[in-house]
């Protein structure tokens, strides 16, 4: 048996880790003893993602490492040290602690470093650059005392710093040294169209900019001096002007490197040392540098191959980029400057709906060689892939990026890829591994990610990963089973259409037509949300009552033992003190638990259920109507309380949300649904974590839909911005029908947009385009359940039939004896079992 | 010999769903189909939440046997045999019941 050789990865980022994991996945793992320096002090974590760390993800959510890996893999991590000299005579490194280890292979993955323009200033206090965690920690620590911000740099990471930035409430500048915004992939029309987009946010755009000097400001901590002698004061400045590569340790051990910089390798990724091979972007490849992971990890995987003593090579990479900024799209794709010979350009520019997109094919209209999108880029999956693949263009190539006609179809179907087709870039995954992958009984988006992994990088190709599954599994004639239960073999969207369409107003006339047996807790309930939805019957009619799980038949919710809680409406979280007196003289009566809710509402706990009408009753005569709280169904509305008493209110957020709750109020949903309205975009009602999210700005209302906190948080995405109010509430009564239309049963609306094919942006063309023509229709069935609200309580203590069901017996006046309540912190809970042995024996005794 | 004792009339009953009666000093979930005009009685204690609220679940079939589902924790029982279709080791007393004359009879069997 041969002895282990040594090999050593100098850097664990993206590229580097990546590396790793394609290494110990390889048939060559057990020939090396592997060793890796890390220089930051935590191992890998995703940079292309680092803006996310802002808006709530964490340097844990971030980590690219899965636990345990490196134990696992008996891989020796030297975190927070640095590699600093390689001996190559000698095969050793050594590093900054001190270290010196010998190596048989050597693979170099520094990366990049941010360049900053020596400007004067540049090291002034509060500036910083935009690469790591801890710079980003800075930055936030920074925030709290600042007011205004400026991006030195208007590429991609500087828009996106632009973003975070403005997630740190700070009025944001984008300073750019060139004319234009990304101005490596749009062209001046393209960069146009992203400024405009870009200041209609609240961000400021200021172009052909040359930073001379940072001085002391006046208002500000800076003032940034320009070459036309104009002037900026802000309080952080980030410089986002690009990356150049980290070549020094190269440099200073004698292996070659280009002449702007970076480490030069050859189609095997070896540098000119044998030994050494160089990855990502420290490296540079027939004159070029790579500033995406992708080429990054293609590196890996040659060197791996390589090491492995297969043939493989590194032709280049493609660099196309897609990227959505505060809901902006944007995307570029392969040469969009049309530098290539005999070029023709197509270009669509749409004012009114800020759409820009340019196609640029070759001189026979044959091939597409690159394409810019801004504002919309829907077309970007199908358009890479005639890109990626050669395919031949449709006869008029313009009806890629023109409108759709109803009479022609110009969407690549995932059947015209050929099986080499790369579908995922980030783990270069091919439509035939895909294939194969579905063959094998990977039927579900979730499997087919696991064990391909495509996907699962920056997430781009997901919609394209869908269309193949589902291609795939059509043509395999294989058929999932969505029926909603054994006595019904159709949808929740199915049965929602019978209803509507045959007007079915009865769970056993639709037994009876479409079902079979007595039906079940599944259906019953379904049925029951969809009926209220679609008519917005009284919820315990005789004929539904058999329809509702206890909350609902009870209009209240139970609780462990046995006994359930109430909870009055309280819109926008507002009560009067006459209110609250009179709530808390009800509770005390019926001694009750009493808690304020998560959705600022006063919960009254341990009533039995022959108390329930008693305790509506005084409650309805004190004003007070149902919350709901036991419905699937609009529970709350959130909100701070605005620009009526808040120093910083822009709008007001209180009024809004009783004006919505009210609206909504029994609105019967999928599921609960919950709102949030906040008055400016300090957030303090949380919109973001809502199904319907509202943030006022000083433009109107910015309308945030699909958030969710529960099991699975997931923030809302920007659905619309600086609305007027006719238009938001518009806008709501659409997305919501349309929710209960085509949810399934149970599912929430964050689910319902992951599942949706071409999710927010199609969300985005049925709701604010009337794409399907649905919205008239959705508004009215909207009107419909406004116009025919009643509170149930109300109407159930009105009908004297109604009562009779909350008696615990039939046949008796006596209460249920087992409900056993002990003392704590001055309040009731329910008694646990040993509690419960002792007290039966007190009783006795 | 069956002991009948008399609960309360068929309109006290509530359609496809359940009330709850003292019998005896036991707490009896009372379950009515109209439509098969059938009846059903299960001790009103669900084992698994430990609590009387079976008369509060909702009514079906499990593969057309008559089932019961807890409004707790939705485990199912059957109406005819009172055993937990997820755990066959446990099942609820089932009772005698049926309607005579317009009203609601049931046997607790000893």
């Amino acid at each position: 048996m041969s002895k282990k050789q040594t090999l050593i990865v100098i850097g664990n980022g993206m590229v580097g880790h990546n590396f790793l994991e394609t290494l110990v996945a390889s048939d060559i793992k057990n020939n090396y003893n592997i060793v890796t320096f890390c220089e930051e002090k935590r191992p890998a974590y995703d940079r292309v993602h680092l803006s996310e760390y802002f808006s709530g993800k964490t340097a844990q959510d971030l980590s690219m490492v899965t636990e345990g890996f490196f134990e696992n893999n008996n891989i020796k991590i030297h975190l927070g040290d640095k590699a600093v000299t390689i001996d190559k005579e000698n095969n050793q490194i050594t590093s900054a602690k001190g270290l010196t280890i010998s190596y048989d292979k050597l693979v170099l993955a520094t990366g990049s470093y941010p360049f900053v323009p020596p400007v004067e200033g540049h090291d002034r206090e509060n500036c910083f650059v935009y690469r790591t965690i801890e710079d980003l920690e800075n930055m936030a620590a920074a925030a709290k005392n600042a007011k205004v911000g400026a991006v030195v740099g208007g590429g991609l990471l500087g828009l996106e710093a632009a973003k975070a930035l403005m997630d740190l409430e700070l009025k944001t500048h984008v300073i750019q040294f060139s004319p234009r915004l990304m101005s490596a992939q749009l062209d001046a029309g393209g960069a146009q169209m992203l400024a405009d987009k870009i200041e209609a946010l609240g961000i400021s755009v200021l172009a052909s900019k040359n930073t001379q000097k940072i001085i002391d400001g006046t208002e500000c901590k800076h003032k940034m001096l320009f070459a036309d002698g104009t002037e900026l004061e802000t309080d952080i400045i980030l410089f986002s002007a690009g990356i150049r590569p980290r070549d020094e340790i190269a440099r200073i051990s004698g292996i070659e490197v280009g002449s702007r910089g970076g480490i030069v390798i050859d189609n095997q990724c070896k540098t000119s040392d044998p030994d050494i091979y160089a990855i990502g972007e420290c490296a540079v490849w027939n004159g070029q540098t790579f500033g995406l992971v992708a080429p990054g990890y293609n590196m890996g995987r040659i060197v791996v191959a390589d090491l492995a003593g297969q043939a493989a090579s590194f032709t280049g990479a493609d660099m196309s980029t897609k990227l959505k900024l505060n809901g902006v799209d944007v995307a570029s794709i392969g040469d969009a400057h049309a530098n290539s010979q005999g070029a023709l350009v197509y270009t669509y520019q749409n004012g009114a709906d800020e759409i820009y997109k340019r196609l640029v094919v070759s001189a026979d209209k044959k091939k597409l060689l690159g394409a810019v999108l801004v504002g919309d880029a829907t077309g970007y999956g199908t358009l890479s892939q005639y890109y990626l693949n050669g395919i031949d263009l449709p006869e008029n190539p313009d009806s890629l990026i023109l409108p759709a006609r109803s009479d022609e179809s110009v969407g690549l179907g995932p059947d015209a890829l050929p099986a080499s087709a790369q579908i995922c870039s980030c783990f270069d995954v091919t439509k035939g591994q895909i294939c194969s992958a579905v063959e094998d009984g990977n039927h579900t988006l979730g499997a087919l990610k696991e064990c391909t992994k495509a996907a699962t990088g920056c997430g781009g190709c997901s919609a394209l990963l869908k269309s193949v599954l589902d291609c795939e599994l059509a043509k395999s004639g294989f058929e999932v089973n969505t029926d909603i239960c054994e006595h019904f073999a159709y949808t929740r969207q199915d049965l929602y259409n019978l209803i509507m369409v045959n007007e079915i107003k009865s769970f056993n006339d639709l037994l009876e037509k479409h079902g079979k047996g007595r039906g079940c807790e599944v259906c019953r309930q379904a049925v029951g949300s969809i009926l209220a939805s679609c008519w917005n019957d009284y919820i315990l009619k005789t004929e539904h009552l058999g329809l509702q799980d206890t909350n609902d038949t009870f209009l209240a919710n139970m609780q462990k033992d046995g006994t359930y809680s109430v909870v009055p409406r309280m819109t926008g979280g507002e009560v009067t003190p006459d209110g609250l007196i009179a709530i808390g003289q009800i509770a005390k009566k019926y001694k009750l638990y009493t808690k304020v809710t998560g959705g600022q509402r006063v919960d009254l706990f341990g009533a039995r259920v022959d108390q329930l009408p008693l305790i509506w009753q005084e409650l309805i005569d004190a004003g007070f109507e149902s919350g709901h709280a036991y419905g699937k169904s609009l529970r709350t509305v959130k909100s701070c309380v605005g620009s009526t008493w808040c120093r910083f209110g822009i709008d007001d957020s209180v009024g809004l949300a009783v004006e919505l709750e009210n609206r909504y109020k029994g609105l019967r949903s999928p599921h609960k649904i919950k709102f949030a309205v906040s008055g400016c975009t300090r957030e303090c009602a949380e919109a973001q974590s809502k199904d319907i999210g509202i943030i006022a700005t000083e433009g109107g209302w910015n309308l945030y839909v699909c958030g969710n906190g529960g099991m699975k948080p997931r923030h809302g995405d920007l659905f619309a911005t600086n609305l007027d109010k006719a238009t938001l509430i518009q806008y709501i009564d659409r997305v919501l029908t349309f929710y209960s239309r085509t949810a399934d049963r149970l599912q929430r609306t964050s689910v319902w947009m992951e599942n949706m094919e071409g999710g927010l942006d199609y969300l985005k063309s049925v709701i604010i385009e009337d794409k399907l023509g649905l919205c008239a229709d959705l508004e009215a069935q909207m009107q419909h359940v406004v116009d025919t609200y009643q509170c149930e309580w109300k109407t159930t203590i009105a009908d004297e039939s109604k009562l009779k069901r909350f008696r615990h017996f039939i046949n008796s006046d006596k209460t249920d004896e087992n409900i056993l309540f002990v003392e704590e912190r001055g309040q009731i809970r329910p008694a646990n079992e040993e509690e419960r042995l002792h007290l039966a024996v007190a009783e006795e005794a | 010999m069956s002991h009948w004792i008399d609960i309360c009339s068929v309109e006290d009953l509530q359609p496809d769903s359940g009330v709850c009666a003292l019998v005896e000093d036991k707490q009896v979930a009372i379950f009515y189909m109209p439509k098969e005009n059938a009846v059903y009685a299960l001790n009103n204690y669900d084992p698994f939440g430990k609590i009387h609220v079976l008369s509060r679940g909702l009514l079906g079939d499990i593969k057309g046997e008559p089932m019961v589902a807890s409004p707790l924790y939705k485990q199912h029982f059957s109406l005819i045999t009172g055993v937990c279709f997820e755990d066959a080791s446990v099942a609820v007393d089932v009772y005698a019941i049926h309607i005579k004359n317009n009203r609601v009879e049931v046997s607790l069997g000893e």
